[in-house]
């Protein structure tokens, strides 16, 4: 369930295939109502759009070796395995800035991670079929959350 | 001895790409006899995007080549079809576009500096390992980044694929009370840079001097953005326009990306290094000043000092700020009228990590009939690849994990831009 005002934000790269799962899922979402950011998902800049927010869901593409469609759920309050990020060259990703923000406390109360297992990332390719279908699924379950914390919420 | 694989490099679960660029260093002894860096490179599949597309859609359709340096594509497509179409800007629009790129450098090398370069010289895995000691640098870092993106928000509409640039000016123009609430931070930021010329000229360099050709802009009146002659220390001197004449692209096999060369001359060096080198009589006063207690005077031949150059093109970027924002009065309109003509336009600006070619050819219905995007990466890829064959011998007695981090260090000097995204770079020294 979660909470009304809870923070959504889709990250990836449109560009790349199925890089993009995380920003097409945050548009779903605003075509039934529900607001969701979207950004590239580097470090500092998702640690500035999460700052003051208490929940917050993140989507995004991974590549874990599971198959593509996959849909994993992290709770990223607890430790998350995370590679050698300085092998990158020119960017820090959502792992890096969920490490950095435990480090500099500026981690939100509550984060989830959803992540779709995706299988292609090249320039200019078109979203699998799977990770499409995984989309859909990340966006009725997170609607079905939203939907079950109004009612909570009027409940009350 | 064969050591092949060095080390792997492996994909976290949340990484997005693994594998974009890769740089494969063989070794013979103390002798380097293979070096090739693969790089993808979008923008060509963005040249083919644009084809068809009106004129006034290329600012926003090449802002999506990079996350981290969407101005400088904006800036390079709307002076080159400006050039093409015979426009003048207002004065107070060109006033505008370099404090937009002040932004995008200060976005670019606050990211740089702290969070990618330093760990390096301080001997850290990465800059979370580094927050954990250094917890104040990190959070500077944070800050100085955040007010390039408050710049870059203003005047773009958003931080990430701004939308405002257009040809002929800005669909909207800040007014002067919103550029005036920038002052006190842009003030601190001008004091964080000064500190961080102070504390990376602290850091211990490798003894690396190369013999470079700098290529950079150079304008009579200021430090580079916009405009300015193509000039190197070669005696190049040219014009946007005669670029193609001068530099060649060359098809590599072991890349997507093409070589850039000097026609006749081999590679070069552009970026931070270059445009200090070639510009340092135009910094301001507040700059030079700080350039030169650090030790920097052109011209500065050692590639791993470019982490002090970047702060000095911080400290830079921040007085410009403040000088523009001091003189601003708004334009009379945001933007002059664009007419649909046919022509073909050049220009070549200065993003962070070097000169950025676009050239567009339009149609009389102001469609665009073809597009050339030269990024800077791809400028740099040659001379990252001469590097190597230099750099590599020096640790051929280094254990090769060590060989191959120390070369990785290398290439990061030069920030590149592998493919315009989050990405992994893949080192692997094979050594007989």
């Amino acid at each position: 369930m979660l909470s009304v005002g809870c923070l959504i934000i889709g990250c990836g790269n449109r560009q790349r295939g199925d890089d993009g799962a995380g920003v097409l899922a945050a548009e779903r979402l605003g075509t039934l109502g529900i607001e969701a950011k979207t950004c590239l998902g580097e470090a500092s800049e998702l640690m500035e759009a999460w700052s003051g927010a208490d929940e917050v869901i993140l989507i995004d593409a991974v590549a874990t070796g599971a198959a593509a469609g996959t849909v994993h759920v992290w709770n990223a309050r607890l430790p998350m395995a995370r590679g050698r990020s300085s092998s990158s060259t020119h960017g820090m990703g959502v792992a890096e800035a969920i490490a950095l923000a435990r480090t500099l406390d500026r981690l939100p109360a509550h984060l989830r991670v959803y992540g779709i297992e995706g299988k292609r990332f090249e320039v200019g390719t078109e979203v699998s079929p799977e990770v499409m279908r995984a989309v859909e699924e990340v966006v009725r379950r997170i609607a079905n959350e939203i939907a079950q914390g109004q009612e909570s919420s009027s409940a009350r | 001895m064969t050591a092949s694989g060095g080390r792997t490099i492996k994909v976290d679960t949340l990484a997005r790409v693994e594998g974009e660029g890769a740089l494969y260093i063989k070794m013979k002894g103390e002798r380097v006899t293979d070096v090739k860096l693969k790089i993808y490179e979008p923008p060509r599949l963005f040249e083919a995007f644009l084809r068809g597309r009106h004129l006034s859609e290329a600012p926003d359709i090449t802002a999506r080549i990079c996350g981290i340096c969407p101005i400088a594509y904006q800036m390079s497509a709307v002076h080159a079809i400006e050039r093409a179409l015979g426009i003048r800007i207002d004065p107070a629009v060109r006033l505008l576009r370099r404090l937009f790129y002040c932004g995008e450098w200060i976005e670019s090398h606050a990211l740089h500096v702290y969070m990618l370069h330093a760990p390096d010289f301080l001997g850290y895995q990465d800059v979370i390992e580094m927050a954990k000691d250094h917890r104040a640098v990190v959070e500077k870092a944070l800050r100085l980044k955040k007010i390039g993106n408050s710049i870059v928000h203003l005047l773009g509409g958003r931080e990430i694929h701004p939308i405002s640039a257009a040809v002929g000016g800005f669909h909207k123009v800040p007014t002067k009370h919103q550029l005036h609430a920038l002052v006190d931070d842009l003030q601190w930021g001008l004091e964080a840079s000064l500190e961080t010329v102070r504390w990376t000229s602290t850091l211990q360099f490798p003894d690396f001097e190369q013999d470079y050709e700098f290529v950079a802009l150079r304008h009579p009146d200021e430090y580079p953005f916009n405009e300015g002659r193509l000039v190197s220390n070669r005696g190049l001197d040219i014009d946007a326009a005669e670029y193609e004449d001068r530099f060649v692209e060359l098809q590599v096999k072991h890349s997507n990306a093409l070589h850039s060369v000097i026609r006749g001359r081999g590679s070069y060096l552009v970026g931070p290094l270059a445009r200090f080198n070639l510009n340092f009589d135009k910094l301001p006063e507040v700059a030079q000043k700080a350039a030169m207690e650090a030790g920097l005077k052109p011209p500065v031949k050692n590639l791993f000092r470019s982490i002090t150059v970047r702060a000095v093109e911080l400290v830079f970027a921040f007085a410009e700020a403040l000088r523009v924002i001091a003189t601003y009065e708004p334009p009379a309109a945001p933007r002059v009228t664009v007419p649909d003509r046919a022509g073909v336009g050049q220009a070549i600006t200065e993003a962070p990590r070097g000169i950025l070619y676009h050239r567009y050819a339009v149609d009389e219905k102001g469609l665009i009939v073809t597009a050339k995007i030269i990024p800077p990466t791809s400028q740099n890829q040659r001379r990252i690849e001469d590097d190597l064959r230099e750099y590599a011998p020096q640790l051929a007695a280094w254990p090769l994990e060590e060989a191959t981090w120390k070369c990785e260090q290398a290439v990061r000097c030069y920030d590149p831009c592998i493919s315009c995204a989050t990405h992994f770079l893949k080192v692997e020294i094979d050594r007989e």
